[in-house]
């Protein structure tokens, strides 16, 4: 019902659109160019408006109506069943509106009944309401806005300002929403150290994590909840992905961007982005069940114990998931840097190798710098790959042959552990909100870096 | 001094620097250069010119090959300098390059501060024994491409902050840096106001004494002024080639005629 009053509306505006452009031809009589705005702006107006007018008012009236209905029923309930806590009302109300819908069929109880009945007429008047305001208030729009337009009219600048409106309003979802992630972080976090009593310090600089044994009754122990052995793994990984991400990827770019042939390009490019393509849980196993063995064998060849476990290959494999990220927007921007800047090199004698080194790259390093940050935090946010090959024990060590554990690894097997949920949250916030300012730093840092040594070009 | 050098210039018997036979250059399937002559003498300014389009900048490029960084393009025929070929197989490019400078029609500082700009030939051709003569390098040259008096005072700001015409003096100090044979010059003068011409024409005469210069341009003025051979390409072929003075006041084929009168073009 409502998608179709949706749809209706979306129907009235295009046929506005359509008659206001029509009307301003008309007024236009054969001379167009005495008319502020084009046709198709006057159009595009009366478009916009209905539009704005019919699905506000959907939005309006649908969740207003929707809060009526609840409301009546709700008295309608206590007053039949005054004795009745609040859960079980609920449970009256949900048990009716099931059967309203036909969803339910086996309850007998009259009350039931009747509340059901009542919801189904209710929610056929809201139907009729809507379609009839709705539709009414859009079709009022369209006419005020055919009365409105005139060949002095200034259709553009309003439809304009309507659709800067518009994207504005869309830009300010999208920081919103950011706001609010990061707030309801903020909040979770602070809970958490008023449970450890303060002791931030512990927390950031502790050295033992173990947060959830032995709690009772919520209390945490500020001595368990220490995250340096976490943060710790995440380094770790994270360092060797980027030893092996960085070399081949950045290798890889400038090879695809400055010596490749356009058909080996055509080929190797493809092939590489199909690597970005694979899910991270195949690259958790493939890490597991070949990785693993293979170092293993190799360890004891060589004399090394090498649990089945390890920092190594979580951290070789996630770089080999990594490496289409960097080498991509690499090569991308890399190819952006002017042919004529090459030329320049190239017309002194340079070689392609000084070309590269001294023109290219140095010009090329913001982007390449962006491209290496978004692989990185790729890198600290897998958790697949680490908690199929590094393991879930928080393990503090730099011996990368070792198991070890992350952050959001930890974050998994709290929140999907079988402790209490509000008891689990707080340690698995404060981890979140500290990974969240760590990478927030480093984007920060970087940023200033690339400001210090960049040569832009234009 | 411009008497002194107009003597020993005369004096030279004209040797041949560049020699080209038969040049065609194909970009793709567009014939861009059709069957190309021409005897490039050393210590001489030699001026191309012709309608936009008709390959002057194409030709140009081949001498250095910087043709070779286009995949599409594909050049054939003899190009010999000092008697040896250029396309052969044995010879490097990147040394050619480096023999043979090049200013291009559009300025193309680097990225990086005026200096660096200016050192990055004798750089990388290791021309500088220590920092002083580096030094010394950069501001000969830039002083010769008459830029020196106005950025004197901020060699490390970065050479893609100056104007135009300051890019173009840029690349030109930036190719004669690396002190050359040949300066093949697109188009040198074509964002300068006048004063700054006037003195690029004075440093291509200057250079004149010790390099080849070839210089593409659109105006006849400057072509009379600073060559003593004029070449006038049209829709890729070289109509007519001789003496500056003699190209100019008395042409032997018609389109030249109507070219430098301002009838095509
Ligand atoms: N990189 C290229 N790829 C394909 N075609 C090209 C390329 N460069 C030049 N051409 C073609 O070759 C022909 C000659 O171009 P060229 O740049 O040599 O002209 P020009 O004489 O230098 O003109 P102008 O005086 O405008 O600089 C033109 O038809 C042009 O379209
Ligand atoms: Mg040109």
């Amino acid at each position: 019902m409502i998608a179709i009053v949706f749809i209706t509306v979306l129907v009235l505006a295009s046929v506005a659109f359509l008659m206001g452009r029509r009307r301003a031809i008309v007024l236009a009589a054969g001379q167009p160019a005495k008319l502020h705005s084009r046709p198709n702006y006057h159009g595009m107006y009366c478009f916009l408006m209905v539009l704005l007018v019919g699905w506000g008012l959907l939005l309006v009236v649908g969740v207003g109506a929707e809060i009526a209905i609840d409301r009546m029923l709700e008295t309608q309930v206590s007053v039949a069943r005054p004795e009745a806590s609040s859960v079980e009302r609920q449970l009256i109300i949900s048990d009716a509106r099931a059967l309203a819908t036909g969803a339910l069929a086996s309850a007998d109880d009259s009350l039931r009944q009747s509340v059901s009945e009542r919801f189904a007429r209710f929610v056929m008047w809201r139907n009729w309401a809507i379609s009839l305001l709705v539709l009414g208030g859009a079709l009022v729009a369209a006419a005020l806005c055919l009365r409105r337009i005139s060949v002095s009219f200034r259709a553009r600048n309003r439809a304009e300002s309507m659709l800067r409106k518009m994207l504005a309003a869309m830009a300010l979802i999208a920081v919103l929403t950011t706001v609010g992630i990061v707030l309801s972080l903020v909040f979770e976090t602070f809970g958490f150290f008023r449970d450890i009593g303060w002791r931030v310090d512990k927390f950031l600089f502790g050295l033992n994590w173990s947060p959830l044994s032995g709690v009772m009754d919520g209390q945490l122990d500020p001595d368990r909840v220490g995250a340096v052995p976490l943060f710790a793994g995440t380094f770790l990984i994270t360092l060797i992905a980027m030893f092996v991400a960085v070399p081949v990827g950045l290798f890889a770019a400038i090879y695809l961007s400055d010596f490749a042939s356009s058909r080996a390009r055509a080929i190797v490019k493809p092939m590489l982005e199909l690597l970005a393509g694979i899910p991270t849980v195949v690259y958790g196993f493939f890490a597991a069940l070949t990785v693993a063995p293979a170092l293993r064998n190799t360890g004891e060849t060589l004399g090394l114990t090498v649990a089945s476990e390890s920092a190594l290959v979580a951290g070789v494999v996630m770089g080999i998931m990594i490496i289409p990220f960097i080498s991509s927007l690499s090569d991308d921007v890399i190819n952006a840097v002017p042919q004529a800047l090459r030329d320049g090199s190239y017309g002194l004698g340079a070689t392609r190798a000084e070309t590269i080194r001294q023109v290219v790259l140095p010009a090329a390093l913001p982007g390449i710098v962006s491209a290496v940050l978004l692989g990185m935090s790729r890198a600290i946010g897998e958790t697949m790959i680490v908690v199929m090959a590094a393991g879930q024990g928080p393990n503090l060590t730099a011996n990368p042959l070792a198991a070890v554990t992350t952050v959001t690894v930890q974050i998994v097997s709290l929140i999907t552990g079988d402790t209490e949920a509000s008891t689990a949250a707080g340690p698995a916030f404060a981890l979140g909100f500290t990974l969240f300012c760590i990478t927030l730093l480093m984007n920060v840092f970087a940023q200033k870096i690339v400001h210090r040594f960049r040569e832009a070009y234009d | 001094m411009n008497e002194i050098r107009d003597v020993t210039a005369l004096k030279d018997t004209k040797k041949v620097k560049i020699s080209a036979q038969n040049v065609q250059v194909y970009y793709g399937d567009n014939h861009a250069i059709r069957d190309v002559n021409v005897d490039i003498d050393d210590k001489t300014v030699t001026a191309f010119i012709g309608p936009s389009g008709c390959g002057k900048s194409t030709f140009l490029r081949c001498l250095n090959r910087m043709n070779d960084t286009i995949d599409i393009c594909r050049v054939t025929g003899t190009i010999l300098m000092d008697g040896r070929d250029i396309y052969a197989p044995d010879v490097d490019p990147v040394l050619l390059r480096a023999r043979v400078g090049m200013v291009f029609q559009k300025p193309n500082p680097f990225p990086k501060s005026i200096f660096d700009n200016v050192a990055y030939g004798p750089r990388i051709h290791g021309l500088a024994a220590n920092k002083a003569e580096l030094e010394h390098i950069v501001e000969k040259s830039l002083k010769r491409a008459a830029l020196w008096d106005e950025v004197k005072d901020r060699l490390s700001a970065s050479g893609t902050g100056l104007s135009g015409g300051q890019q173009q003096r840029l690349c030109i100090a930036r190719a004669i840096a690396t002190s050359p044979e040949v300066l093949l010059m697109d188009e040198p003068a074509s964002a300068l106001d006048p004063i700054a011409t006037a003195q690029i024409e004075e440093l291509i005469d200057e250079l004149r004494s010790k390099f080849s210069v070839v210089i593409v341009t659109h105006s006849m003025q400057q072509a009379a002024r600073v060559s003593q051979k004029t070449a006038f390409f049209h829709l890729g072929s070289l109509v007519e080639y001789g003496e500056t003075g003699q190209i100019f006041t008395n042409p032997q084929d018609p389109r030249t005629e109507s070219y430098i009168t301002g009838r095509i073009g």
